[in-house]
C-alpha cells in the first residue's frame, strides 16, 4: 500500500516501517502489559500507519494503536519489553515520542465522566427529535383533543428524560444554591423545571401552549456545551497528569554496603545515596566520596558544569555528570531547596488565581439579571390582569425559557474547543482553563536562556581553530565519557569525519577530565585547572598533548530549534520581548544578539525573576513568562500565563498554564495569535447571543412568545454560535 | 385520525432503537478518537475491529 502524499516530514520515515511489517503476534503466552507513549508530533494518516506498524515490528509488541486525538499510542507487550525502548526506536523512525505512566487512573474517572455526559446528551437528543416532531403537528393546528394526546405524549417522553439528562445541571445548582450562591445552572435548571412543570400543567388543563420541546432542547444543547468542555479540559488534564507521572521520583540508598532502591519520600535526614553519572541528585546533601561534577542548569540557569567533590554541598535537581558520588543527605521532602522553591510559587499562584474568565463574568452579570427579569414580568401581568396567576406565569416561564443561555452556554466551550483543538494539533497543551483568555492579553514576553531558549546542551564552536591531528585526539578522549561538553566533542569530530586516533589507558578522571596515553605522550582532556591553562570567560574545555601548551575548545548553547521564529513572531504580533536568566553575562548576551533580543538580564536569582516580573506588571504589563528550569518555577507562576517546554523540569510543567509538546518553540507565535483569534470570536458570540435576547426578550415580556418561537430563536442563535467558533477551525494557516 | 395509535408507537420505537445503537456506539468506544478515525479512512489498511476493553 502506499501512504498518501503529505506535508508531515516525520512521514517519510513510514514507508521504511511499512515493509517489514504485517505480521501478527500473538505473545508468547505470558501476560501482556500495556504501554503508553506520547505522541506529540502525530498528526496524519501516514503518521498513524508508520507509528503503528513500526512498533509491530519490535519483538515482544503484540498489537499497537494510535489515539490520534489524544496523540497517544497504547502497545500490548510482552512483560519483558520497556517503553523507553518503543520510545527510542520510534524518536529514532522520525516520530517524537516519550513514555507515559499507563497506571494513571485518573484517566480512566475522565474517561468515564465525559461519556456519562455523551450519554444524557444523546437521550435528549433522542427526546428532542421526539417531541419536535409532535410539536410540529400542534404547530400546524392540531386542536382539541388530537393536540392533548399529543401533549400528553411528549410529557410521557419529556419528563424522564429531562429527569435524567438535566441531573449535571440540577446537580451544580443545588450545590451553588446550598451556599447561597448563583451560578448559571441555577437559571438553567429552573427554566428547565419551570417550562417542564408548567407544560404538565398547561396539558392537564387542555390548555394551548406546551413548552416541552424546549424544556428538551435546552437541555441538548447545553449538554453540548458542557460536554465540549468537559473534553477540552479532559484532554489536556490527562495528559499532563501522565506527563507528570513520568517522572518517579526513586533514589539509591546504600544500606550496609548494599545498594537498595527506595522511593525518595522514605529517606531521612543522615541517609546515604548513591547518585550515579546521568541521574538528578535526589536531595539536598553533602558529598560523602566521589568526585564530579553537576549540571545546576535546572536549578540555577547556569550552563556550565560546577565541580563537586567531598565536603561540597549538592542540591536536589542537580544532575550529576561525570563520576559517581554518594552524598549523604542534609534535608529531605519538604526541607530541600526545591521545597522552598514551591513555597515561592504557592504565594505567585495565588495573586493569579483571581482571574475571573469572560464566561463568569457574563455569568454574574447574567444570572441575577435573568431572575429579576421573569419575577418583574410575573408580578407586572400579575398586576395588570388583576389575579390571573396561570397568565402570568406562562409569561414569566416564557421569559426564562427564551432568554435561557442556549447560547451562552455554547458561547465559550464550543470556541474554547475549536480553538484548543488547533493549538493542540501544533503541539500544545492548554492545562488551565483561562490560559486561552489570558494569553490573549499578553504583551510582553519573558524567555528564559538555558533549556528554554537553548537547548541546554553545548555545541563545539571553534572547531576551525584545531588541527586535524589535535582534533582526532581530542574525539578519542572524550568518546567514553557522558559529560556534555565531550559528547558534543564527539559529535562534532564524527560529524567532520575525522577518525578518532587510537589511544591506550583511557581513564577518566571524575571532576577533572580524560587522561589516556598516545605515541608515548600522556594526552588530557578536561579543566583549565587540571591542565594548568589559563581559564577562559565561556564555556570551554581545554586539551593538553605532553608538554605543549593547551588548547581550549569552545562551545556554544545550541539555539532551540524554533527559537528565532518564536521570537520573530512575538515581536511582529507587538509584544515586547525580554531575555532574563541565571547564567553568566557573556552567554545571556551572546543568545540574546543571535535572538535580536535588545532587553536582557543576566545573572538573576529566582527571586530577582519573580521581582522583575513583578515590576513589568506593575508597570501593567501582561507577561507572558516561558521557562523551564527549577529557578523559574516561581517567575511562571508569578506571570500573568506561563508556557513551558515537555523537557522542563515536573515543577515548572504543574505551574505553567501551557505546555510544549514537542521540542520546537515555533508554535509560542501561534499560540498568542490563535488565542486572541478565539477571545474575539467569544465576545462576538456574546455580542449575538445579545443582540438575539433584545430582540426576543420584548416579545416575551409583552405575551406574545409560542413554543414555536421559542424553539426558533434558541436553535438559530445556538447555530450561530457553533457555527462563528468553527471559523476558527476552518482557517488553516 | 385513528392511524395516529399506530404511528406514534412506530414512531418512538424507530427512535428508541436508533437511542440503543448510539449507546452501543458508545460502549464500544467509537467516540474516543474523532480524529485519528477521520485519517485513518486514508491510510488503506483495514482494520474491523476497535480495540477491546
Amino acid at each position: 500500500m502506499a501512504a498518501p502524499v503529505s506535508a508531515c516530514p516525520a512521514c517519510d520515515a513510514a514507508h521504511l516501517a511499512e515493509e517489514t511489517a504485517g505480521r501478527g503476534y500473538a505473545g508468547d503466552g505470558g501476560e501482556s502489559r500495556r504501554i503508553m507513549l506520547s505522541l506529540p508530533q502525530v498528526y496524519c494518516a501516514a503518521c498513524i500507519v508508520g507509528v503503528e506498524r513500526g512498533l509491530a515490528t519490535q519483538p515482544g509488541v503484540r498489537s499497537a494503536r494510535v489515539n490520534l486525538t489524544l496523540k497517544r499510542a497504547t502497545v500490548e507487550a510482552d512483560q519483558g519489553v520497556e517503553a523507553e525502548d518503543l520510545a527510542a526506536y520510534l524518536t529514532g523512525i522520525g516520530y517524537e515520542a516519550y513514555e507515559l505512566d499507563a497506571g494513571a487512573l485518573s484517566a480512566t474517572e475522565t474517561d468515564k465522566r465525559s461519556r456519562d455526559l455523551m450519554m444524557r446528551m444523546g437521550v435528549a437528543g433522542f427526546g428532542m427529535m421526539n417531541v419536535m416532531l409532535l410539536s410540529v403537528a400542534v404547530w400546524s393546528g392540531a386542536t382539541e383533543a388530537t393536540r392533548d394526546l399529543f401533549h400528553w405524549v411528549s410529557a410521557a417522553i419529556a419528563l424522564p428524560i429531562v429527569a435524567f439528562s438535566a441531573q449535571p445541571f440540577f446537580r451544580n445548582a443545588w450545590t451553588a444554591l446550598r451556599v447561597a450562591r448563583l451560578n448559571m445552572d441555577v437559571p438553567i435548571s429552573l427554566a428547565i423545571i419551570l417550562a417542564a412543570g408548567m407544560s404538565v400543567y398547561e396539558t392537564m388543563h387542555s390548555g394551548q401552549h406546551a413548552y416541552f420541546d424546549a424544556a428538551l432542547s435546552l437541555t441538548f444543547f447545553l449538554l453540548a456545551g458542557r460536554y465540549l468542555d468537559h473534553r477540552t479540559r479532559a484532554v489536556a488534564r490527562s495528559a499532563a497528569e501522565e506527563l507528570a507521572a513520568l517522572e518517579v521520583p526513586r533514589a539509591h540508598k546504600i544500606v550496609d554496603g548494599q545498594e537498595v532502591v527506595v522511593p525518595v519520600a522514605e529517606l531521612a535526614v543522615g541517609d546515604v545515596v548513591r547518585v550515579t553519572p546521568g541521574n538528578r541528585v535526589p536531595v539536598d546533601g553533602m558529598v560523602e566520596t566521589g568526585e564530579s561534577e553537576v549540571d545546576r542548569s535546572l536549578l540555577t540557569g547556569e550552563s556550565l558544569p560546577v565541580f563537586a567533590g567531598p565536603g561540597e554541598m549538592v542540591n536536589a535537581g542537580e544532575v550529576n555528570l561525570t563520576g559517581p558520588l554518594t552524598v549523604r543527605v542534609a534535608a529531605t521532602g519538604e526541607d530541600t531547596s526545591l521545597h522552598r522553591m514551591a513555597d515561592l510559587v504557592a504565594i505567585a499562584e495565588t495573586a493569579r488565581n483571581k482571574y475571573t474568565s469572560l464566561a463568569d463574568k457574563a455569568a454574574a452579570i447574567y444570572a441575577p439579571a435573568v431572575h429579576l427579569l421573569a419575577l418583574g414580568s410575573f408580578v407586572a401581568w400579575l398586576v395588570i390582569t388583576g389575579g390571573d396567576v396561570r397568565l402570568a406565569l406562562n409569561i414569566a416561564v416564557a421569559v426564562l425559557i427564551i432568554t435561557c443561555p442556549c447560547a451562552l452556554g455554547l458561547a465559550v466551550p464550543a470556541v474554547t474547543t475549536a480553538a484548543s483543538g488547533r493549538l493542540f494539533k501544533r503541539g500544545m497543551l492548554l492545562k488551565s482553563a483561562t490560559a486561552m483568555e489570558r494569553l490573549a492579553e499578553v504583551d510582553h514576553v519573558v524567555f528564559d536562556k538555558t533549556g528554554t531558549l537553548t537547548q541546554g546542551e553545548p555545541t563545539l564552536d571553534n572547531m576551525g581553530d584545531h588541527a586535524e591531528a589535535d582534533l582526532a585526539i581530542a574525539g578519542a578522549l572524550a568518546q567514553g565519557s557522558s559529560h556534555p561538553l565531550a559528547q558534543a566533542i564527539t559529535q562534532a569530530v564524527s560529524g567532520a569525519g575525522i577518525m578518532p586516533s587510537v589511544l591506550s589507558e583511557v581513564r577518566e578522571i571524575p571532576g577533572y577530565g580524560i587522561e589516556a596515553q598516545h605515541g608515548g605522550e600522556i594526552v588530557r582532556l578536561g579543566r583549565a585547572e587540571w591542565l594548568g591553562a589559563r581559564t577562559l570567560d565561556r564555556t570551554a574545555t581545554y586539551l593538553k598533548i605532553g608538554k605543549r601548551p593547551a588548547v581550549a575548545f569552545t562551545f556554544n548553547d545550541a539555539l532551540r530549534e524554533g527559537a528565532a521564529e518564536a521570537v520573530a513572531a512575538m515581536k511582529a504580533q507587538g509584544c515586547a520581548v525580554t531575555l532574563i536568566s541565571g547564567d553568566a553575562p557573556a552567554a545571556v548576551q551572546d543568545v540574546a544578539f543571535r535572538l535580536g533580543i535588545e532587553d536582557y538580564r543576566a545573572g538573576m536569582l529566582p527571586e530577582g525573576k519573580v521581582g522583575a516580573l513583578e515590576e513589568l506588571a506593575a508597570g501593567g504589563a501582561k507577561v507572558l513568562m516561558v521557562g523551564d528550569g527549577l529557578n523559574d518555577t516561581a517567575a511562571l507562576a508569578a506571570a500573568h500565563v506561563s508556557i513551558s517546554p515537555a523537557s522542563a523540569l515536573e515543577a515548572a510543567r504543574v505551574v505553567s498554564d501551557i505546555v510544549l509538546l514537542g521540542k520546537s518553540l515555533e508554535p509560542l507565535g501561534e499560540a498568542v495569535s490563535t488565542s486572541r483569534k478565539a477571545t474575539k470570536r467569544i465576545k462576538e458570540n456574546f455580542g449575538i447571543s445579545t443582540a438575539y435576547n433584545l430582540i426576543a426578550i420584548p416579545i416575551a415580556l409583552l405575551g406574545f412568545a409560542t413554543p414555536l418561537a421559542a424553539a426558533l430563536a434558541m436553535s438559530l442563535s445556538s447555530i450561530t454560535v457553533s457555527l462563528n467558533a468553527l471559523r476558527l477551525k476552518a482557517r488553516r494557516s | 385520525m385513528n392511524v395516529l395509535v399506530y404511528l406514534i408507537p412506530v414512531s418512538i420505537f424507530l427512535g428508541a432503537l436508533g437511542l440503543l445503537f448510539f449507546f452501543y456506539t458508545l460502549k464500544s468506544r467509537q467516540y474516543e478518537d474523532p480524529e485519528g478515525d477521520a485519517q485513518r479512512i486514508l491510510s488503506g489498511i483495514y482494520d474491523d475491529a476497535p480495540p477491546e476493553d
